[in-house]
C-alpha cells in the first residue's frame, strides 16, 4: 500500500507526457490493437463533440487523507495543488450564469480545502437542482472538526457520492488503506442517522464501487443489490444508488497495471468490451471539468493528463458557453474505459 | 507450432471456433450466453457453478475466464474457494461411492 503520490515518489508516471507516450505506444502502436479514434470511426462518431453543458465537475484540490491505490489523481496528503477562493468567486459566477443544471464537487478530498464551506454556502445559495459532493467517507472521521460535516451537508442539501469498493473489510482496505473500511462504515452510518440515503429521503447518498484490480465492474444493478443487502444485513446502512465505475488506465492505477504485468491484458479487456452506444453518452459530452486552478477541461481523467479543451476558451475567467459547445473532444486510448460494457461515468453505467 | 499445449492467450481466440463451422459455432456461443442469463437461478449463482466445473473439467480457459468473472461480480474469494470445495467433494464423492462397486463384488467373489 503506498504512502505517498507519485509525484512525491518522483516516479515516471507522475508526469502526464509520459503516461500519453504509454498510451499511445506499444499495442496501439504496432496495430495490435485499434486506438480509440479509429474504434468510434468505425461508428461514425469521431469526432466527438460536446453537446449542451449539464455538469460542471469542479475539481478543488489533489490534497486527501487516503493515498488509494487506484487513484487516477494521484492524490494524497504530499499534494499541495489546491483551489483558491478567487478561483472559486469565478466558478461561481459561471454556476449563476450557465445552464448546467448539476454541480460537482471533487478533489482529493474536497473538505480539506480551508474555502470548502464557504464554497458550499455560496454555491447553494445559487439553488442549483443537483449539488454533488464526491465525499471519501473517512474524512469525517480523519479529525473532530470534520465531525460535523454529516449536518453541514444536510443544511445545504448537498448529495453525497461516496466511493466504497467493498462491503467486505478486506477488499477495502488492500484498495484503500487499512482503517478504511471501519471509519467508512462508521462515517456511512453517521450519515444514515441524520436522513441521509434512507428510503425515500431526499437526502441523496449514493455510493461509488470501482474494481479493487485488473478487471470491470460487474453489472451496476446485480451490484446495487448486493451492497444493499450486505450493507444493511452487517451493518444496518442505507444507500440509494450504487455507480460502478471502471478504473482508467491512468496515474497510480496505469501505476499498478504495469507494475503488475497487467497493462496489455486490461487494455485488451476495455477494447473487447467496447460498446458503440455507451460513446452517445459518455460524460465528456454534457460535462465540463474546472482543475484546481481554474483551467477547462472535457473531463477529470483528461484534466490529470494535462489534455486541456479543445476551444478558444481555456479557463473559467474566460467562460463562454456558446463557445464550448459543440467542440471537439480530446481523446486517447484511456477512453476506452468510459465505453466499455455498460460503459462507464462519474453518475455510473451510461447505457 | 507451440511447444505447450496450452497457452493463455489461445482463450480470445476462442469465438473462431465458429470460422470452421459456421451454423454449429454459431449456435454453440447464442446457446451460451442464454445459459448464462439471469433467470430461475441468478448470473451470480451461474458463474460459481461454472468456477466449480471449469477446476472439476481441469480447463485452465474456464479457471482464467470464471475467476475474472467472479471478480468482475463482486464475488468474495471465500465464496470462489468454497465453491471448488463443492466441486472437490464430488469429485472425492464420485471416487468413494465406486468403493460400494467394489465392496459389493469382493463380496460376491469372496463372500
Amino acid at each position: 500500500m503506498a504512502t505517498k503520490s507519485l509525484q512525491k515518489r518522483h516516479s515516471d508516471l507522475a508526469n502526464s507526457n509520459r503516461q500519453m507516450e504509454i498510451l499511445s505506444n506499444g499495442i496501439f502502436r504496432n496495430g495490435e490493437l485499434p486506438t480509440f479514434k479509429s474504434k468510434i470511426s468505425e461508428t461514425s462518431q469521431f469526432p466527438l463533440k460536446s453537446k449542451k453543458l449539464e455538469i460542471l465537475q469542479i475539481n478543488v484540490g489533489y490534497m486527501c487523507n487516503q493515498v488509494c491505490d487506484h487513484c487516477h489523481v494521484d492524490a494524497g496528503p504530499d499534494r499541495k495543488e489546491i483551489m483558491t477562493r478567487d478561483t472559486m468567486k469565478q466558478c461561481l459566477e459561471v454556476i449563476k450564469n450557465s445552464g448546467a443544471h448539476t454541480l460537482d464537487l471533487t478533489g482529493g478530498a474536497p473538505e480539506m480545502n480551508p474555502d470548502f464551506r464557504w464554497f458550499v454556502e455560496e454555491a447553494a445559495k445559487v439553488g442549483i437542482k443537483d449539488f454533488i459532493v464526491r465525499s471519501n467517507l473517512t474524512i469525517i472521521r480523519a479529525n473532530k472538526k470534520y465531525y460535523d460535516l454529516p449536518e453541514f451537508f444536510k443544511k445545504h442539501n448537498v448529495h453525497v457520492v461516496s466511493s466504497m469498493p467493498h462491503w467486505t473489510r478486506g477488499k477495502t482496505d488492500k484498495q484503500r488503506g487499512d482503517g478504511v473500511f471501519d471509519k467508512s462504515i462508521k462515517a456511512l452510518q453517521e450519515l444514515n442517522a441524520v436522513g441521509y440515503g434512507m428510503p425515500g429521503s431526499a437526502l441523496r447518498l449514493d455510493l461509488v464501487y470501482n474494481p479493487s484490480g485488473a478487471f470491470l465492474p460487474g453489472d451496476q444493478l446485480s451490484m446495487e443489490k448486493d451492497f444493499k443487502k450486505a450493507l444493511l444485513e452487517d451493518f444496518r446502512i442505507q444507500f440509494h444508488n450504487l455507480f460502478a465505475i471502471t478504473n482508467l488506465p491512468i496515474s497510480r492505477f496505469l501505476d499498478y497495471l504495469i507494475a503488475s504485468e497487467n497493462y496489455e491484458d486490461y487494455m485488451y479487456q476495455l477494447v473487447e468490451a467496447y460498446n458503440p452506444s455507451a460513446v452517445k453518452n459518455v460524460m465528456c459530452t454534457n460535462t465540463l471539468s474546472v482543475s484546481w486552478d481554474g483551467y477547462l477541461f472535457d473531463c477529470d481523467f483528461n484534466q490529470m493528463l494535462e489534455l486541456p479543451v479543445n476551444s478558444k476558451v481555456k479557463h473559467i475567467s474566460e467562460f463562454n458557453e456558446e463557445l464550448l459547445e459543440g467542440r471537439n473532444i480530446v481523446i486517447s486510448q484511456h477512453c476506452y474505459g468510459c465505453t466499455a460494457g455498460a460503459g462507464s461515468s462519474c453518475q455510473g453505467s451510461v447505457t | 507450432m507451440s511447444k505447450t499445449y496450452y497457452d493463455p492467450a489461445d482463450l480470445k481466440k476462442f469465438g473462431k471456433i465458429t470460422e470452421w463451422s459456421e451454423d454449429l459455432g454459431t449456435k454453440f456461443f447464442e446457446y451460451y450466453g442464454k445459459v448464462f442469463e439471469e433467470g430461475a437461478l441468478s448470473a451470480r449463482e451461474k458463474s460459481l457453478i461454472a468456477l466449480a466445473v471449469a477446476h472439476t473439467e481441469q480447463c485452465p480457459y474456464c479457471i482464467d475466464a470464471y475467476s475474472q468473472d467472479g471478480l468482475q461480480r463482486g464475488i468474495t474469494k471465500e465464496e470462489m474457494m468454497e465453491a471448488i470445495h463443492v466441486g472437490a467433494a464430488i469429485k472425492g464423492g464420485a471416487t468413494l461411492v465406486h468403493g460400494v462397486q467394489m465392496m459389493n463384488k469382493i463380496n460376491k467373489l469372496d463372500g
